[in-house]
């Protein structure tokens, strides 16, 4: 099944998807991979204001190569999710609904959100082309110095993702292989 | 002998960079479409012709195939009777990278230093490997290898008696534990032998072998099919979401060892499997 979503991404919003759906993506989503997570967790942990409106947003995981001259973006696949999971529970407290990614995350982020009723997406990684194109605009809003991994705003459209964990904590890396292989027999 | 000046090097490492970060060898796509046909899920199906429409929009729209533009891992066979003028040959590749991810719109992905970790803002320094062969030729091989299918790969120091069950036991469990993590479908670089340190370089040379040409030693061909269908039988499927195409290829390189011993290294590559060469 496809589900077309548009941003703001309330939970009450999100709470419909589950996991295996096909989803597209329209509105604004924000960007933050290893080293942003760690500023983020240091900031919150120092009493300190995030630098944007972490409520109902969605974090891809992501470190794009330089865009070319006239395009919004490079190359935007996703990265690899369990580097963040250290993190992914302290900021989904403060109202994160939303993680883009690939591949399988830990107990403790299954656990956080089930109780903040997130949603963790998974892209196709290795897809970076794919992605960029539905990338239509992009800034940079905060930890410029760290490149690749700066914070920024996308807006987007149509990105296409797949619920891995819903937010009953249902997990595609554990039932969609045992799908498969109840399937073939 | 024959005088080869080294920005010539730089000239292949640069164009190299650009090239393979955007084109897919021919072996790897025509794999991946066999395998599209092959499977008969539809999530994973569905999958496979992402992939595919991935390949095609990065070299229509100029694109990089994957943000992962890789840390340069750089082989350069090197003829004996080679002289190399002009500078450093060390400097020369680091230059030919420098220059390639610059004007070829390329991440940088390298930091200076492992724990205080800032990063060098030009994809430098190369890991460069240097092979001295017979001959007046230089053949410069680039492989960009991103961090999510290398960050999967392990060794092990095995002894003898575990044999050949030990080393596709070792080789199909790293596959399987790696899950969804490298981006499957992936390509398996096994090596067999050697040292600690040698091991885990043919595994990563394996990587470099055409995906259709089946291992010169009928041997290892029938390790490398058996262990194919068995990492592929397993169910996690392309991208982790099940299926049966969790493998392209599995490659297998070995060297001769000590009685003692019987090293095995897996070094895994997701199905944006780059590499290529320019003979100098």
């Amino acid at each position: 099944m496809t589900v077309k979503i548009t941003g703001p991404f309330t939970k009450e919003k999100l709470a419909f998807l589950r996991t295996g759906d096909d989803v597209l993506l329209s509105g604004e989503i924000y960007t933050a991979r290893d080293a942003a997570h760690k500023r983020m967790t240091e900031m919150l942990k120092r009493g300190e204001a995030l630098p944007f409106d972490i409520k109902n947003a969605i974090i891809y995981y992501v470190g794009p190569t330089p865009a070319k001259p006239g395009r919004p973006m490079g190359s935007a696949g996703p990265t690899t999710s369990y580097r963040m999971d250290p993190y992914a529970p302290m900021l989904m407290e403060e109202g994160q609904t939303g993680m883009i990614g690939k591949g399988p995350r830990s107990e403790e982020v299954i656990e956080a959100i089930k109780k903040n009723k997130a949603v963790y997406f998974a892209a196709i990684g290795g897809a970076g082309a794919l992605m960029s194109k539905k990338i239509i605009r992009s800034e940079t809003v905060a930890f410029d110095d760290l490149g690749t991994e700066a914070l920024r705003r996308l807006t987007v459209r149509d990105m296409p993702v797949k619920v891995a964990v819903d937010s009953f904590g249902n997990d595609i890396y554990k039932t969609g292989r045992k799908k498969y292989l109840e399937e073939q027999k | 002998m024959r005088n080869i000046f080294v920005n010539k090097i730089t000239d292949a490492v640069a164009s190299l960079a650009r090239e393979t970060n955007y084109y897919l060898g021919e072996d790897v796509c025509k794999r991946i479409s066999q395998c599209r046909e092959a499977e008969d899920w539809p999530p994973a199906k569905d999958i496979l012709a992402k992939i595919e429409e991935n390949i095609k929009t990065a070299g229509e729209d100029g694109i990089p195939l994957c943000q992962d533009s890789g840390l340069a891992c750089v082989f350069l066979e090197i003829g004996q009777d080679v002289h190399l003028i002009g500078g450093s040959i060390e400097d020369a590749v680091n230059e030919g990278v420098r220059k390639g991810y610059a004007e070829g719109y390329l991440r940088n992905s390298v930091v200076s230093d492992p724990l205080r970790r800032s990063n060098t803002n030009d994809n430098t320094p190369a890991a460069i490997t240097y092979d001295i062969v017979p001959g007046e030729r230089v053949k410069v091989i680039f492989a960009p290898k991103g961090f999510g299918a290398e960050n999967m790969s392990r060794i092990a120091m095995l002894a003898p008696f575990e044999g050949e069950q030990g080393v596709k036991d070792f080789v199909a469990t790293t596959v399987f534990e790696a899950g969804g993590n490298p981006c499957p479908p992936v390509v398996v670089g096994v090596g067999i032998g050697g040292t600690f340190d040698k091991v885990t370089l043919l595994a990563k040379k394996a990587l470099l072998q055409p995906l259709d040409l089946p291992n010169m030693d009928p041997y290892y061909a029938e390790m490398e099919e058996e262990l194919l269908k068995r990492i592929n039988g397993a169910g996690t499927g392309p991208q982790g979401f099940g299926g049966k195409t969790t493998a392209l290829a599995v490659k297998i390189l070995t060297a001769p060892t000590h009685i003692a011993g019987l090293p095995v290294a897996v070094n895994l590559n997701c199905h944006v499997a780059r590499h290529g060469e320019i003979v100098l």
